[in-house]
Order: structure tokens, then sequence, then C-alpha cells
């Protein structure tokens, strides 16, 4: 067990945070680089969350999907390839109308900057671009994942 | 506000230790005649021509594409008229992926990281007024690599070209898809027949085409070390020669025709030590484990790009040093072709501003620096020679492993090079982060003010655009050609027959893309991997 596990499991056993949180990190769409989703999903792992990689070459109905089965508190997106708009249109209308719209949708890649405030209506809330550490990523997602966590 | 670097820990990218100094006993006293050899002789570890760059520069050949193949096209002219020297398609996901734009996984990704081609009539519109018998093209494309490839021959034969005067390069290298880049369709085994058929068909057809570029670039990218790089993708190489000789292929007819692609990556004199390293590695495995006798067999060609992961979407103009010192490495170690990447590209795919400046980075090195005039100018060198030394160990050890594991289909199969490049990201990432390797911009002399340039920007009419032309083909194309060409490829994938003729007539047909690879998912089904983080 290295360092971050280690103090994972120690929050955990304080019970500073609850129970664990459960995140879905997904690939939309067909690209293949999954170079930032695997480095993430082993970071939050590392951090004490418990996540599922849901692999490449998801659709937003799958993704939804594994998110109500997963009982997930966060969804987490890989896109590098320009499809995010579409996308994160699609995905958050299916959470809505699963009732799913307390998740926390957050999204890390290649993201113009023109696009960042229409993902932020879309109800995308965290857009992490290259270079962004993933203790960043850990902070954010433990501040804004729902409140019942 | 700018910060201060914090002191430096790591002093260079890989995990070697490296001596402060070097000295005439580092290197490998061996023979000068059988270990280094003059530039053009056997093991070619300082090059594969006597000559040097005196005799042929580099091919300065940008990685390009985006939007529609009229779209393309334009880029296209513009980089020849800037001196660019050679042609390499970028292709959008679908394309790539065997989809056409009206399936549901297509959404969003119509003609957003690479030119949408769907059918004969794009890559028409793509080549448009470019004379394919006076060009060299490269073509990024890897599963369906034999129908694109069909579509190229085609275009040259309605442009009145011979087959046997075409030269370029197609990427047709589907081991690294698996280990690396993803974009695989079929399960390896009958992807590595669909590799083979191209060797096969160019040898008796195209002679002069490169049917393979062997890519350790997106392992590289993927997160592995220059060792891993080097190691896979000779050992991918090596699995090809394989299947070949196995498919009764003589080695001297297909494997002169190989070609591969590495990475240059910013630590500078690993990446030169790798390049005389792979050369080396090359040659001595053609000759002694498969008994090639031609030298072309043994000489190892190869194209490199800078390193995309490199570049950082802080302080972008940063990115021009860090691409010139990396194409500069690979300059040093001898590549035979060079992308090198534009500043905006942590951002989007590059503006035509980039592209050039891009460009003009190759020039400057080619025309300005006087480093062509000498070949191999660090031969010689005690810590270059020692490091070729050292990296062509670490490469052999794992080439080795992977000999035991069964070869590199099976060593995929246990998902043995994916997870060891797993590892690798994430040490690499974790080192960036605890301060242990330093990326100026990132975590080091950052600043407040990280003033974006202009981006290019795709939206989302090309796939309107392409919806409309696919419908207006389907209605106008004979459906009975195009039905009964797909016919006879399930046919010929059911009994291991030739795949590359019935391609051609189903290209010359205008069936799509999405058609031709469902064809053959018909009968190979798809891969899935397993998800594992």
């Amino acid at each position: 067990m290295n360092v971050e596990e280690r103090a994972g499991l120690e929050r955990l056993r304080r019970g500073d945070d609850g129970r664990r949180i459960r995140v879905v990190i997904a690939k939309p769409g067909l690209d293949g680089h999954d170079r930032g989703a695997k480095v993430i999903a082993r970071a939050l792992r590392d951090a004490g969350m418990e996540v599922i990689y849901t692999g490449l070459r998801q659709t937003p109905e799958l993704i939804a999907t594994a998110a109500l089965q997963e009982d997930a508190d966060v969804i987490g997106l890989s896109i590098l390839s320009g499809a995010h708009l579409p996308v994160c249109e699609r995905l958050m209308t299916l959470l809505r109308e699963q009732g799913l719209d307390d998740v926390l949708v957050v999204v890390g890649g290649i993201i113009p900057a023109q696009d960042i405030a229409r993902l932020e209506a879309l109800g995308v809330r965290g857009i992490f671009l290259p270079g962004t550490p993933m203790s960043a990523i850990v902070d954010h997602i433990r501040t804004h994942v729902r409140p019942a966590i | 506000m700018t910060t201060a670097a914090p002191r430096r820990v790591r002093p260079s990218l890989s995990e070697r230790e490296l001596a402060p100094v070097y000295r005439p006993d580092d290197a490998d006293g061996t023979a000068y005649d059988t270990h280094l050899a003059d530039p053009g002789r056997y093991p070619y570890t300082r090059g594969i021509h006597a000559t040097g760059y005196r005799g042929k520069l580099w091919t300065m050949r940008q990685f390009a594409g985006f939007g529609t193949a009229a779209d393309t096209n334009a880029r296209y002219r513009e980089l020849l008229a800037a001196g660019g020297t050679g042609l390499s398609v970028a292709f959008d996901l679908p394309t790539l992926m065997g989809r056409d734009p009206d399936h549901p996984l297509s959404l969003g990704e119509v003609g957003k990281c690479g030119v949408s081609i769907v059918t004969l009539a794009d890559m028409e519109a793509l080549f448009e007024g470019i004379d394919l018998g006076a060009v060299t093209t490269s073509m990024t494309i890897n599963s369906p690599a034999p129908m694109l490839l069909a579509m190229y021959l085609v275009v040259a034969e309605r442009q009145g070209v011979l087959w046997s005067q075409l030269s370029g390069t197609i990427q047709n290298d589907i081991l690294k898809e698996y280990i690396a880049q993803k974009e695989y369709i079929y399960p390896p085994r009958p992807s590595m027949r669909l590799v083979v058929d191209v060797f096969r068909f160019c040898a008796e057809q195209v002679p002069r085409w490169n049917t393979i570029s062997v890519s350790g670039y997106h392992i590289r990218e993927a997160g592995a070390t220059a060792a891993q790089e080097l190691a896979f993708t000779l050992r991918d190489g090596i699995e090809y020669v394989q299947w070949g000789l196995d498919a009764g292929l003589p080695i001297d007819t297909f494997v002169p025709r190989l070609s591969f692609f590495f990475n240059a990556h910013s630590d500078f004199f690993e990446e030169i030590a790798k390049y005389r390293a792979a050369r080396r590695i090359w040659a001595r495995t053609m000759r002694e484990r498969f008994g090639a006798t031609s030298e072309r067999a043994c000489m190892l060609r190869f194209h490199t790009q800078t390193a995309g992961v490199s570049l950082t979407a802080q302080q972008p103009y940063n990115n021009v040093v860090r691409t010139t010192l990396q194409a500069l490495a690979g300059v040093l170690g001898g590549t035979n072709s060079l992308h090198t990447n534009s500043l905006d590209e942590a951002l989007a795919l590059p503006t035509t501003e980039a592209a050039t400046l891009a460009l003009r980075t190759q020039q400057i090195i080619a025309h300005e620096s006087g480093v062509t005039a000498v070949t191999d100018p660090l031969g010689g060198s005690y810590f270059v020679e020692a490091l070729t030394d050292r990296i062509e160990a670490e490469a052999m050890a794992y080439i080795e492993r992977i000999d035991r594991l069964g070869g590199m289909v099976a060593a995929i199969e246990q998902a043995y090079p994916q997870r060891e490049i797993a590892d690798s990201a994430y040490r690499d990432q974790r080192a960036v982060e605890q301060g242990e390797r330093l990326v100026v911009g990132v975590n080091a002399f950052t600043s407040d003010d990280d003033s974006a340039p202009p981006i290019l920007y795709i939206d989302d009419s090309v796939a309107e655009t392409q919806l409309t032309q696919l419908e207006r083909i389907k209605t106008t194309r004979d459906a009975g050609a195009v039905a009964s060409a797909l016919a006879a490829m399930r046919e010929s994938a059911r009994h291991d027959g030739p795949m590359m003729e019935p391609i051609l007539d189903a290209v010359r047909a205008y069936a799509t893309v999405g058609e031709m690879c469902d064809a053959l998912r018909d009968v190979w089904g798809e891969y899935q991997e397993r998800a594992e983080i």
C-alpha cells in the first residue's frame, strides 16, 4: 500500500468521508487515447474513492446506465476528440430523465476556451484542462460532490 | 505573479541513473566495424545512408487533416506551397474506426480530429489538383488500412498514375493499437491477416509503397519510457516479419518495405541513443534471427514526430522551444522523415499559422544550423555510445521477455505491454505532481497570464455536410454492385483468401468505409479489451 492509499484508508477509518465516493470514469465516443482516463482513475482510487472505469467507446446512454447501476456520485468524462458538446448535451438530458440530476459531472481533456461556458450551461461542474494536477481534481470532487455523502 | 522552481531532483526524463561524466571505458569497446561501422554500413548504428543528409535531407512531412476533404485539400496545397515535401493524412475518428458519419458512436466526431473520408468521392476531393505521381503520401490509418489504401490506388488510377510509380506509406500497424492507441476493430489474429495481405499485394503491385509504419510514437505518448517504446516497437516489427514469413512471403521482398515511426521526446541524448540503438537492433535481428541477406532488409528507416504529450496548454509559446529541441534530437539521430508539432496542439488542432511555424522550425534546422553537414555527429561521444549500448540492452531484455510470453500477439492477449505502459504513465504523472520532474509553466515557473493563441475551431457542420453527401451517394451508386462487392469481401475473409482485390472492387463501387468494415465485422467480430486500471 502506498502513502496515498494509506492516507485514504485512514480518512475512511476516521469516517471523514462517510461511505466512499463512487466515481464512474468513462471515455465517450470513438477515441482510444486512454492515458488520462487511466491515470485519473488510479489517482481517485488512491485517494480513497471507489472507481468504476467503463472502458472505451461508451455512448451517453451506456454512461448514464452505468451511473444508475453503480449508484455513482460522480461521472468523470475524458474527451480529447472535440466531441464534448454533443456528448455532454445528450448525457445531461439522459441524467435528468433518469432523475440523476444530482450526480456531479466533470470533464477532463482538450476543451477550447469558448466551449467552457457552454459546458457549464449544460450542467457540467468541473472542467479540467491539460496540466491540471490530480490533487486539484480530487479536491474539486470532494468539495462539489452531493451533500448526502 | 510567477513562482520560483523547486530544486531539481531528477536530471532527465528517464529514471535511469546517469554518471556526471563519461569516459572511454564506459562504452562497449568492441571493434568499430562490427558495433558502429561507418554510415551506410551494417549494423547501421550511425545511419543507413553513407552520405547522410548531404545526399538527401529528411522529408518534411507535416501530419494534417480536419473537416471535409475540401478543407484538408486546401491545407495540403498551402503546405506544399510553403515548401513541405510530403503529405501526411490525418483521418477523423469515424474513419479510423470504420464507422460512417450516421453511426451513433460518430456523434460529435465527424471531421474533428482529422478529415472525414466516407467513400471514394471524398478521397478524390482530398487529392484534387495534387499529382499523386509527384508527391509521397503517408496515411495514418490502421484497422481500415486496406480500404483507404485501395481508395488511394483508385484515385491514382483515375489520375492516370501507374501504381508502380506511387510512393508513400500506410501506417497499417495494428499491434500498437491494441498496445496503446486503441483504435482497433477486429481481434488481433484476423487483423494480422489483413496487415500481411497488404504486404503481399504491394510487393506484387505497388513495389515502392511502404506497407507499414511500425509505430512507437503512440506507445510513447500513452506513457511508455524510451526503452519500452523501442522494445515494443521493434518486437512488433519482429511479429510482422514472422507473420509475413509464415504466410509464405520471401523475406527480402517484403521486409525492405517495412518502415518505422518513433517519438522525439524531451530527453535529448536519450532520444538520439534510442534511434541509433533501433538501427543496430533491427539490422542484427534481421540478419541473425531471420537470415535476411539483402542490405535493404536490414536497414531501419524511420519517421519521427515530436512529442505531442510534452506540449503544455500553459504558456503555449514555450512549445515552440520544446519542439525545436525534440526535432534536433530526431535529426542528430538520423531520422529519414520528420513531423514537428505546432505550438497550439495542447489546445486544439493547429491553425495554418501554427502549422507553418512548425514547418519553419524544420527548415531552420535544415538550412541554418549546419547540423546536416556531418553524418552522426555524436558518434564516438563516450556518453552517447554508452547510452546507446544501455538502451539497447534494456530494449533487448524486454524483447526477450515478450519472446518468452509467446510473441507480441500473445503478450497483447495477456495485456502485458498495456500494463507496463499504464504503470509508466502513472509513475510519470506522480513524478510531475511531486515536483520530481519539472515542466516549465506547469509545476515550475508558472504564471497567471497564460495568454492563449487563436485556435482552429471545428464546429459540427461537417457532420451535416457529410451526412447529406452520404445520402446522395447512396441514391446514385449501383446498389447491386455494392452488395456483391461486399459479399465477395465476406467470402474471401471466411476462406482465408486475398483481401485487397475484393476491397478494391468495393471501393470502385463507392461502398462506404463503414460498409466495408462491417462486412468484415460480420465474419471476424469486434475486439473488446478488458477495461482495467
